[in-house]
C-alpha cells in the first residue's frame, strides 16, 4: 500500500506573514499529503516536539521576518539531540540567496523563495523523503 | 528510527517517538503493530476515554485544549486524538486542531496526535479504537478524542468513549434542531460553548426540554444504563426504564454516584438527566465545572458497574466489525471471487437461487477456515 506522506508545516519565531504557509500547506493536501498545521509563533522546540509526536515524515518551515539564520539551525539541533535523523526538513519564505547555502550546511535540505512553484516544492518531498515511501 | 524499534517497552516508557510510530503502524493498518500491540494488551483498561464531539467550529479544539490544561494541574497524565477530514479526492487532509494545542507542545505528560479519517466515515478514523488502547497502555490517565465537526450521523464516538461530551453553541440556526437527534442522543456531559455569545441561555434551555421530553418518552436510550443502574442498586429492577418514579429512598452513596445526573434543577424532582454546563473556551470560563462533570460521569458509571458493561458493549461491537472485516478481506482473494462468480453464473442460469447460493458460500467460507486452522 502506498505511504501517507505527513508533513509538519510551521511557522517559527515572531513572524506573523502565514500566507505563504497556508499556500504550502493546501497545495499539499491537494497532492494527496496530510499536513499538520501547527499555526503562528512556534517555538523551535514545540516544532519539534509536534514533529516527535505527529510521525511526520517532513517538517516544512516558513519564515518572512529574517530570523532564519538562528530558526532553521535550531530546530535542526534539536531533532539531532532527540535522535530524529529521518524526517526531511525544508524552509521557506523571504530568505536572501547569500544565507541558502549556510542553512543547508546546517541540514536544511532545501530552501523555496518568493515565487516558487509549489509543483517543484511538492516533487522535491516526493524524491528526498528521508524514509522509504 | 526503523518501524522494527518499536516496541511496547519503549512505549511503556513513554517514548513519544515509539508511540507515535505505533500509531502511524495503526494507520496503514501493518501487520507487524500486532505483536507490539498484544504486547501492551494487559496494561490496557485504565484510562478514561472522553470523546469531544459536536458541530464543525463550535470549539472543541479550544475546549479540549482548556481540559488538558485542567487535567494536567490535577496531577494527570493526558493523551489527545484530534481527527480531521480526508479530502475524498485526493485523499489529502489538512490537520489543523493541533493549532489550538500547541502549548502543550513540549509538556512530556500530554501527547497530541492529529488523524485523519482516511475515508472513514462516522466522525472518526479506523485507526482511532487502536490507537486510545496504546495510549491507554502507554500510561495516560486521560485519553480525549475529538472528532470531525459532526452533523446527524457521525456517532462513531459512543463506539470508543465513556463519556461522551457534547458541544453546542448559540447561533446555529433557529433551534437545536441543527444537531439534532441521532448526535444529540448521544451526549453524557452537555457543553455549551461560546457562552460569551447572545442565545446561550436559549441553548441551555432548548438542550434541558430536549433530555427532559427524550427521557420522559423512554427514548434516550444513551441514558438508560443510568436509570437501570440506580434501580438495580435499590433493589428494584422492576421499574428500569425509571425515568419517573420516586427517588426519596436514594442513599449517600447513590446519591454521589448519580450526582450528575440528579444535581440538575429541572424543575423535575423525578427527572435524572445529564447535566448541560456553559463555557467559554477561549477565556476557560466554566472548565473546571466542566471537567467536574465530566469526572461525575465515570464516577457514576465505575460505581454502578455500568463503566464495564459499557465498555462490554463497544467491545463486543467493534469485534463484530474486526470479523466482519475479516469476511470482507476473504472475499477479496482471488479464489473468493471466483466462488462468488460461480455461484452469480448459477443463479442467472435459474440453476440454484440466491439464497441457496449464499448458503453455498458460506458453506464454502467455512471449509477454507477450517482447512486454514488445521493446515
Ligand atoms: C503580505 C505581506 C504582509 C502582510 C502579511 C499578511 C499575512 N497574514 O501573511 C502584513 C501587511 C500583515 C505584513 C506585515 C508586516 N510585514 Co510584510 N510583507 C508582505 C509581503 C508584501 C508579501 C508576503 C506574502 O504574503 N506573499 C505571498 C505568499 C504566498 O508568498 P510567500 O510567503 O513568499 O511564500 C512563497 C515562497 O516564499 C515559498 N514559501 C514560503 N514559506 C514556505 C515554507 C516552505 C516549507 C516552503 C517549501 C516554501 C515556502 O512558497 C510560497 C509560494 O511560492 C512581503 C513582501 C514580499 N514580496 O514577499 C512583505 C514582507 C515579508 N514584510 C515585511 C515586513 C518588514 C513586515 C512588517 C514588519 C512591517 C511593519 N514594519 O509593520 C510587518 C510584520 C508583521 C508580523 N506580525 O510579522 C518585510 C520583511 C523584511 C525581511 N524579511 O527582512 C517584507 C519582505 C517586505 C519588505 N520587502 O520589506 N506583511
Ligand atoms: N466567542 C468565542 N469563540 C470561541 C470560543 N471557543 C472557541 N472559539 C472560537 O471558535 C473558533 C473555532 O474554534 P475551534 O476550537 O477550532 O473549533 P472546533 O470545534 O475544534 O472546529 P473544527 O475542529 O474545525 O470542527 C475559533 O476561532 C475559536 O477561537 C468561545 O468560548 N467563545
Ligand atoms: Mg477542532
Amino acid at each position: 500500500m502506498e505511504r501517507t506522506i505527513r508533513v509538519l508545516v510551521a511557522k517559527p519565531g515572531l513572524d506573523g506573514h502565514d500566507r505563504g504557509a497556508k499556500v504550502i500547506a493546501r497545495a499539499l493536501r491537494d497532492a494527496g499529503m496530510e499536513v499538520i498545521y501547527t499555526g503562528l509563533r512556534q517555538t523551535p522546540e514545540q516544532i519539534v516536539s509536534a514533529a516527535v509526536q505527529e510521525d511526520v515524515d517532513v517538517v516544512a518551515m516558513s519564515i518572512l521576518s529574517g530570523a532564519h539564520n538562528h530558526l532553521f539551525p535550531r530546530v535542526m539541533e534539536l531533532l539531532k539531540e532527540k535522535g530524529v535523523e529521518d524526517v526531511l526538513v525544508i524552509g521557506g519564505g523571504v530568505i536572501p540567496d547569500d544565507d541558502i547555502p549556510g542553512l543547508k550546511g546546517a541540514g536544511i535540505a532545501a530552501v523555496f523563495t518568493p515565487g516558487s512553484p509549489t509543483g517543484d516544492i511538492i516533487e522535491f518531498i516526493k524524491k528526498n523523503l528521508k524514509r522509504k515511501a | 528510527m526503523d518501524d522494527s524499534a518499536v516496541s511496547a517497552d519503549r512505549v511503556r516508557a513513554g517514548d513519544a517517538r515509539a508511540t507515535a510510530r505505533l500509531i502511524s503502524m495503526i494507520e496503514r493498518e501493518d501487520p507487524s503493530r500486532l505483536a507490539v500491540l498484544k504486547a501492551l494488551h494487559a496494561y490496557g483498561g485504565k484510562a478514561h476515554v472522553v470523546g469531544i464531539t459536536g458541530p464543525p467550529g463550535a470549539g472543541k479544539s479550544t475546549l479540549t485544549d482548556k481540559l488538558v490544561g485542567d487535567l494536567r494541574g490535577r496531577g494527570r497524565k493526558v493523551a489527545v486524538i484530534a481527527v480531521d477530514p480526508s479530502s475524498p479526492f485526493t485523499g489529502g487532509a489538512i490537520l489543523g486542531d493541533r493549532i489550538r494545542m500547541q502549548r502543550h507542545a513540549t509538556d512530556d505528560g500530554v501527547y497530541i496526535r492529529s488523524l485523519a479519517t482516511r475515508g472513514h466515515l462516522g466522525g472518526l478514523s479506523r485507526a482511532a479504537s487502536e490507537a486510545v488502547r496504546v495510549l491507554d497502555a502507554a500510561g495516560y490517565d486521560d485519553v480525549i478524542i475529538e472528532t470531525v465537526g459532526v452533523g446527524q450521523s457521525e456517532v462513531d464516538i459512543v463506539r470508543i468513549a465513556d463519556t461522551v461530551v457534547l458541544v453546542s453553541v448559540p447561533g446555529l440556526g433557529d433551534d437545536i434542531q441543527a444537531i439534532k437527534a441521532g448526535v444529540m442522543e448521544i451526549g453524557d456531559v452537555f457543553c455549551v460553548n461560546k457562552a460569551d455569545k447572545d442565545g446561550a441561555e436559549r441553548v441551555v434551555r432548548e438542550i434541558r426540554a430536549m433530555l427532559e421530553t427524550a427521557v420522559l418518552n423512554g427514548a434516550a436510550t444513551r441514558f438508560t444504563p443510568l436509570f437501570e443502574a440506580r434501580s438495580a442498586l435499590r433493589g428494584d429492577a422492576g421499574n428500569a426504564g425509571g425515568a419517573t418514579e420516586a427517588v426519596a429512598s436514594r442513599g449517600p452513596a447513590e446519591q454521589g454516584a448519580f450526582h450528575h445526573i440528579t444535581a440538575q434543577a429541572t424543575g423535575h424532582p423525578n427527572l435524572e438527566i445529564p447535566p448541560v454546563v456553559k463555557t467559554v473556551a477561549e477565556t476557560g470560563e466554566g472548565i473546571g465545572p466542566l471537567v467536574d462533570e465530566i469526572k461525575a460521569h465515570e464516577a457514576a458509571l465505575a460505581a454502578t458497574g455500568f463503566l464495564r458493561s459499557r465498555r462490554e458493549a463497544n467491545l463486543a461491537w467493534e469485534l463484530g466489525r474486526g470479523a466482519a472485516q475479516r469476511v470482507l478481506s476473504e472475499l477479496e482473494r482471488d479464489e473468493s471471487r471466483e466462488t462468488l462468480a460461480e455461484l452469480a453464473r448459477s443463479v442467472l442460469d435459474r440453476g440454484i437461487d440466491y439464497y441457496d447460493a449464499l448458503d453455498a458460500l458460506e458453506d464454502a467460507m467455512k471449509r477454507t477456515q477450517r482447512a486454514a486452522t488445521t493446515a
